[in-house]
């Protein structure tokens, strides 16, 4: 059953790589808003939700595989049934999201900081390249160097390389006990205390400066949460899932505008950003959001994130998208396009979407 | 070209003593950790600038001649085995800490530095880097990367892709490329992650950015004897189960246990099947309890013995023995093989048992040592090169462990490379489909080939002409049958 599925995945590949039709690979539809907008009128929708369910889920091998097409709340549901999780906290952004667009898009949520990304997580992956063959890399194993890293390769490609069929990936523990705890303090100072705990052995899992108040999650056994809330201090709030929750989903009221929103990954400890709107910062600084107006021109925000050893991303924007990612110098994009045409030659694979280029 | 005009026009680029053609000059570079496999080299060079590394590139471009990177030469695979025609680019004077930002967390460091040096330097900081090799005294941060390298903490900590943030790599030509950032994503591609583990197939890495980690407040270990290797299995699996993420699991074989003991007292059970080492690191509070939970699943997995650490004195004897077991492998005989398979943890039991069976077939003593949380076995075939055919039938017997791990759904190498050790089991592992396409990435980045060349991915022709059946996982008939 499932072999006819992908069967019929690959024969679609094929026949739009002979007539050069752009192809828009879609799981759930939930990130449609993310990339540049470049949608054509004779594109061909993939949709890979038909292939989904779980293939392989042992826990004490800390291991799950899944078909790309699974929804990610049941696999997160599974998970949680052997008090397991995906230790990145994916964001959803909305009820329908899969696995494939999570690792498509490689978006990570507030426990990235202390746990790691996506791309840290993803052990093998099978995929179907530009020419329908079915492909398989990696494994289902934490440690294995055998071959280039092409599944890492996939994290955040946007699906411009090959259709996901199915991942696999490393999971750990839910924490056994969680707190979060709050202080108000100024922004140069919040970044400074992130970036100095960091450094110190404390159970800090989630970092969220937002309005003036320094958010912190602490993770662990109880007895050393505790400790570490005796030694940092601070209001402990009630409701502190539902918190990261809505800043994980961006349905916390800071995102609630329709001004653009630009994400800014950069170095931790970059002093205060001086550009006009609102921010909220995630990461100890590591990740800003930036809500401002159409008026303040991409260049000086794509500059700011350059002079603080990162790039920036036009998250979300309601008018016509293009050039969302930061660009990318040119010897670097002649790698890109390289690695493009090796995996897909015809350039079918959701073509502009993540570079007008390729 | 003539070996003289080459050595003219390097002389051209660097200091003459940087520029070695002497035979008894090249010998310290015909081989890495895996002696078994010996090239002379055309020319070693050692620059000590990137710039210099850019025009050596660029010279080998032009030219035509074959390029292998070293670090410190401890790699485990013949990685870094020169190429009979070509330049060895030897990394080693390329030893600077360039900087260290401590609040950050981040240092970037040339790629010959040492693993353990960075360690060392963030120390007064309470900062350290995690991937811990063995060879960690000895191997070189750029070696790291290009074998992606892990250690007896990876479980939790990672392996060097999971610590590294920032590269500097030259490709073939000579041309630049900055990948990764000191955010904690950059645009485009993760190209990080491609190049981590790419052994020197993709460019020449000229700085690394690594991510640096507080030190834990405390670490503390428990060792448990067992009468059974499958109770010791089952004993990793219940911590987990549990909820708990060692610091460090290790296992070791009966025959390990007295191979050590015997080199260095580390107060091992001689009457143990096999010996569990299980470290917790962290808060006090953290570590007192999970300790606590660690000891009791020992007793619930049934353990004959467990002992916990009471110093760290203690705890770093428990940890020796385990430390010593390749020096002791060479102590109790001339020469060993060391292997580096990956498996699902739970199919421990069979695989040590197809091994058994095998090294009995073959009339060979094998150690096995085992990371037991993350799977990866290091099992150790002791041989004697002197002996005529040895090394061939060493050569066998560890191939077809190989080739059982990936039966067993795993793979041929957890964390020493491919090389050009295990290019025939990679036929196996992967089908063409895949080979070609690690090709052209190959191909993408270097076009002419000729960096690190016939190393890492086989050729088709290879293995077409080796015969080797690729497996996939569960797909192989009768799959549910053990075949050891």
């Amino acid at each position: 059953m499932q072999q006819v599925i992908i069967d019929q995945y690959s024969a679609v590949i094929c026949a739009a790589a002979e007539n050069k039709s752009p192809l828009q690979i879609r799981g759930g539809g939930t990130k449609h808003f993310y990339g540049n907008s470049s949608f054509g009128q004779k594109d061909i929708l993939l949709d890979t939700t038909a292939y989904h369910g779980i293939i392989d889920y042992e826990p004490t091998e800390l291991v799950i595989t899944a078909c790309a097409g699974t929804r990610l709340a049941d696999l997160e549901a599974l998970l949680a049934q052997h008090g397991q999780m995906l230790p990145f906290e994916p964001p959803h952004f909305g009820a329908d999201a899969t696995l494939g667009g999570c690792i498509a898009t490689g978006l990570s949520g507030p426990r990235r900081v202390a746990a790691g990304a996506a791309r840290d997580f993803v052990l093998g992956t099978r995929l179907l390249d530009g020419k329908g063959r079915d492909l398989r890399f990696g494994g289902q194993v934490m440690k294995n160097v055998a071959g280039y890293d092409v599944s890492r390769l996939m994290v955040g490609a946007m699906g411009t390389l090959g259709v996901l069929l199915e991942v696999s990936l490393k999971v750990l523990p839910k924490p056994p006990f969680e707190i979060t705890i709050q202080m108000p303090m100024d922004e140069a100072a919040a970044i400074e205390k992130m970036n100095q705990w960091a450094s110190k052995p404390l159970p800090i899992s989630a970092t969220c400066y937002v309005e003036g108040v320094l958010f912190l999650r602490l993770s662990g056994a109880e007895s050393a949460v505790r400790a570490a809330q005796i030694k940092l201090g601070g209001e402990e709030l009630a409701g502190g899932k539902d918190f990261w929750q809505s800043v994980r989903e961006q349905s916390h009221d800071f995102f609630q505008s329709d001004k653009l929103l630009w994400r800014l990954s950069i170095k931790s400890t970059t002093a205060p950003i001086l550009l006009p709107g609102k921010q909220l910062l995630e990461w100890c600084g590591g990740l800003r959001w930036l809500l401002c107006d159409a008026s303040v021109g991409q260049e000086i925000i794509r500059k700011t994130a350059k002079n603080a050893s990162g790039h920036v991303t036009l998250f979300r924007s309601n008018a016509l998208r293009n050039a969302v990612f930061h660009p990318l110098d040119p010897a670097m994009l002649e790698i890109h396009r390289l690695l493009k045409e090796k995996f897909d030659p015809s350039g079918i694979f959701n073509p502009g979407r993540f570079y007008s280029e390729f | 070209m003539t070996l003289h005009e080459l050595v003219n026009k390097l002389h051209a680029i660097l200091p003459h003593e940087a520029v070695l053609y002497e035979t008894e000059d090249l010998r310290p570079y015909e081989c890495d950790g895996l002696s078994a496999y010996r090239q002379l080299p055309l020319v070693v060079v050692l620059p000590h600038t990137e710039e210099q590394i850019v025009k050596i590139l660029q010279l080998c471009h032009a030219t035509s001649i074959p390029v292998v990177a070293r670090g410190a030469g401890t790699g485990l695979s013949g990685g870094a085995l020169p190429h009979v025609q070509g330049v060895l680019l030897s990394l080693a004077k390329l030893n600077q800490i360039i900087a260290i930002d401590s609040l950050a967390r981040m240092a970037r460091v040339q790629p010959g530095v040492r693993n353990l040096a960075i360690s060392e330097a963030v120390a007064m900081y309470g900062l350290y880097y995690a991937p811990d090799p063995s060879s960690q005294i000895a191997c070189s941060i750029g070696g790291n990367v290009a074998e992606n390298s892990g250690g007896v903490h990876c479980l939790k900590y990672g392996l060097t892709v999971h610590n590294i943030v920032k590269l500097r790599v030259l490709t073939i030509d000579g041309e630049c490329l900055e990948i990764g950032g000191e955010s904690l994503d950059s645009a485009g591609y993760d190209l990080l992650a491609l190049m981590t583990g790419s052994e020197g197939m993709l460019g020449i890495i000229t700085e690394i950015t690594v991510k640096l980690i507080p030190m834990p407040e405390k670490a503390q270990l428990v060792m448990a004897a067992f009468d059974d290797v499958l109770k010791a299995g089952n004993a990793v699996a219940n911590v987990i189960a549990a909820g708990i993420i060692p610091a460090g699991m290790e296992m070791m074989d009966k025959i390990t246990i007295h191979a050590v003991e015997e080199f260095l007292q580390a107060g091992y059970d001689l009457d143990a099947a096999a010996i569990l080492l299980c470290e917790s690191d962290g808060s006090d509070e953290e570590v007192a309890d999970e300790i606590k939970q660690i000891y009791s699943i020992m007793q619930q997995s049934g353990a004959t013995k467990i002992s916990t650490s009471r110093n760290e004195a203690e705890r770093l004897r428990f940890w020796a023995g385990r430390k010593a077991a390749f020096p002791a492998a060479g102590r109790v005989s001339p020469d060993y093989y060391c292997m580096d398979g990956t498996i699902p943890r739970k199919r421990l039991a069979d695989v040590l048992r197809g091994i058994e069976k095998l090294s009995l077939e073959y009339g060979l003593r094998c150690m096995n040592v085992f990371h037991a949380g993350d799977g990866n076995l290091h099992p150790l075939i002791l041989y004697d090169a002197n002996q005529p055919g040895e090394l061939e039938r060493t050569e066998e017997f560890g191939g077809k462990i190989l080739e059982m791990c990936i039966r067993a759904g795993g793979t041929i190498t957890g964390e020493h490379g491919v090389g050009m050790e295990k290019i025939n089991q990679m036929c196996i592992q992967f089908g063409t489909g895949e080979l070609a396409m690690f090709h052209a990435v190959k191909a993408a980045f270097d076009p002419t080939g000729l960096l690190n060349p016939g190393k890492a991915v086989p050729t088709l022709h290879r293995c077409a002409e080796l015969g080797a059946m690729h497996v996939h996982r569960g797909e192989e008939k009768f799959a549910e049958l053990p075949r050891f």
